[in-house]
């Protein structure tokens, strides 16, 4: 416990934004993943565990488009792209024989998914830990000065990627007709069935969906973080956190939440840096205990 | 379904433990002890899970928390000041500490899962084991962080066993493996045993009969948890330390494989699944690098392909023929 530092950080405006940024930053890129976690649960009803595992993808995918191409804008997409592609296939290939099996199996269909995969990456892209990508050419430029606090361009692009996605996925849900069938589909499979749409395509397109959004997150995140096979054991966890606090199948609580998050790892960094973790499954604790259905959730489903 | 009585019951387990004695004295080879002693410490983790899962109908997602906490609390015992290499009550008192100390923290986290409704009660195992992780973690100066309890402890000879003696320690987990086995064999073919059963195909019903639903499902979780620190304390003792991954949440799913693999139907399903799993970890593991690959594969077959775990396989097998000549017989 650094108590000291964290209230004197807390007192500090440039301390204050700086790690106000970062936070943001960090929670934005949980969204990304987490909101395809919720997705996935709130129309499929499937706990997806090996969604790490297409945030991994889209690292390794973005890397090596990176290499090959030279263009930030095309590594991200290719990332996107490209784990909501294996996505499909997982989806088509193996989960969706396992929808009326118990969680049981489901979880280890998932668990066999993530070592499967992080052995492919190993076979593929070798052990080493990759390097991250590094910002786009455009952002290397001097940060910005905020009330004396270091504010990266390229963090508050990350930011805004995120809300402008987060914002895409919203108007998707409320105000297409893809969105209305999906939510639909979610209250009641069979009703939709019956009115004579293709509940198989739905399902596979909303899990293309929130693999593609994992795979985005992980592109992203690959500008700044090192890529390894492995690297969505963490996530995972972190997006089930969001998740569950949001209410589960909720992309409204799942934003409120991955920001809740985002803030609390970036000041617990200081504060508590060796329990940040701890307290992030306490809170997760508390609200499973008080409020189950999560703070945005349904109360009952 | 026979019922098969407690001597038969003890008779079996006598003769489990001469044939695994015969196999050490007749197979000389450090390579097959070790599978051994790791089937007989893994089976006790999974059979003990499965009491939740394939009995009670719970999906425990948290169940390593219990052995990690039966490791750390025996390792941690072991290494303290009381324990020199001459105290010779030390491991019989430091295994028996152990088990009453994850006793009372599944009975602290029992008491408030079991409150949770299916997926939410294994959200909730899982979130407390990670609060034990991390707390594990944090605790930097009594566990020694990410690095595990290190420096070893000494393992005193008690009754004429030493278990620093490879043979002994072959023979001590064996033991232990079968007695914890014919526990829960008697637990779960016990009256308390079918009420596990009724509450997991019909929940409504057995509250309407009177029964205490909660408190038999806390009850459970208590034992299985007490059952499962036995394993994290042997596997302590193998390893003469304790290291956090033991608590971390993919180690909860190393029993769901061997359950998987085994089959949670028959009562001994998760004992052949942790043979299946421990013989593949060392084959495998000798051969190739890329282990993951191959468990994945054997984990999708068995859960798209077979459908149901070896052990439950043979089971209906066995029965589908017994029931087919009983009716030629007829």
């Amino acid at each position: 416990m650094e108590l000291a530092a964290f209230g004197e950080c807390l007192t500090n405006s440039s301390c204050l934004i700086f790690q106000t940024v970062g936070g943001l930053k960090i929670g934005m890129l949980l969204f990304l993943v987490a909101s395809g976690l919720t997705l996935i649960f709130g129309v499929l009803g499937v706990i997806n565990f090996a969604h790490g595992s297409f945030y991994m993808l889209g690292a390794y995918f973005a890397y090596t488009t990176l290499a090959v191409t030279d263009s930030f804008t095309l590594a991200v997409i290719a990332g996107a792209l490209g784990a909501g592609v294996v996505g499909i296939l997982f989806e088509r290939g193996f989960i969706s024989r396992v929808y009326q099996s118990n969680v049981l199996v489901q979880l280890l269909v998932c668990y066999a998914f993530i070592l499967i995969l992080d052995d492919l990456v190993i076979l593929i892209w070798g052990e080493e830990f990759l390097s991250s990508l590094g910002a786009p050419e455009v952002f290397r430029v001097p940060p910005l000065f905020v009330a004396g606090a270091v504010v990266p361009p390229f963090h508050l692009f990350l930011i805004g990627a995120s809300i402008a996605v987060a914002l895409g996925l919203w108007l998707i849900m409320a105000r297409t007709r893809f969105g209305k069938i999906v939510r639909a589909a979610a209250q009641n499979p069979q009703m939709v069935s019956a009115l004579g749409i293709n509940t198989t395509l739905i399902y596979a397109g909303v899990f293309a969906l929130g693999s593609l959004l994992a795979g985005l997150g992980g592109a992203l995140a690959a500008s700044e973080r090192s890529i390894s096979s492995g690297m969505g054991f963490s996530i995972v966890i972190e997006s089930f956190i969001v998740t569950v606090i949001g209410g589960m199948g909720s992309i409204a609580g799942a934003f409120v939440a991955a920001i809740l998050i985002g803030l609390a790892r970036s000041f617990g960094a200081i504060g508590f840096p060796l329990f940040t973790d701890g307290l992030m499954f306490m809170v997760m604790c508390l609200v499973l205990i008080l409020r189950p259905q999560g703070l945005f959730g349904r109360a009952e489903s | 379904m026979r019922r098969s009585g407690p001597i038969r019951d003890m008779i079996f387990g006598l003769g489990v433990f001469v044939l695994l004695a015969l196999l050490y004295v007749l197979v000389d080879d450090a390579f097959v002890h070790d599978i051994i002693i790791k089937t007989c410490i893994f089976s006790i983790f999974a059979l003990s899970l499965n009491l939740l899962i394939g009995y009670l109908g719970l999906v425990a997602f948290g169940h390593a928390a219990f052995f990690a906490a039966g490791a750390y609390v025996f390792g941690l015992f072991m290494q303290s000041e009381y324990v020199g290499p001459d105290s010779a009550w030390a491991i019989p008192f430091g295994v028996l500490l152990a088990m009453v100390g994850s006793a009372v923290l599944a009975a602290a986290i029992g008491a408030i899962c079991i409150r949770a409704k299916a997926i939410y009660f294994s959200f909730l195992t899982l979130a407390f084991q990670m609060i034990l992780y991390s707390a594990i973690l944090a605790a930097v100066p009594i566990t020694g962080g990410d690095q595990g309890l290190m420096g070893g402890f000494p393992k005193p000879v008690f009754l004429g066993i030493d278990l620093a003696e490879a043979s002994h320690m072959y023979m001590f987990c064996a033991a232990l493996a079968i007695i914890a086995a014919l526990i829960m064999r008697q637990v779960v073919e016990s009256p308390f045993g079918y009420v596990l059963r009724m509450l997991r195909d019909n929940p409504d019903r057995a509250a309407f009969l009177g029964l205490k639903v909660k408190l038999y499902q806390w009850i459970t979780f208590v034992l299985a948890g007490t059952l499962a620190s036995l394993a994290g304390v042997l596997q302590s003792l193998l390893d003469i330390g304790a290291f956090p991954e033991w608590a971390f949440w993919a180690k909860s799913a190393e029993p769901l494989f061997m359950i998987l693999l085994g089959g949670m139907q028959t009562f001994l399903g998760p004992v052949l699944g942790a043979f299946i799993f421990e013989v593949l970890n060392a084959v495998v593991t000798a051969h190739t690098r890329y282990y993951g690959l191959v468990l994945g594969a054997v984990i999708l077959f068995f859960a798209l392909g077979l459908r149901r775990g070896l052990g439950d396989y043979i089971w209906q097998l066995v029965s589908d023929r017994r029931e087919a000549s009983g009716r030629a017989d007829a």
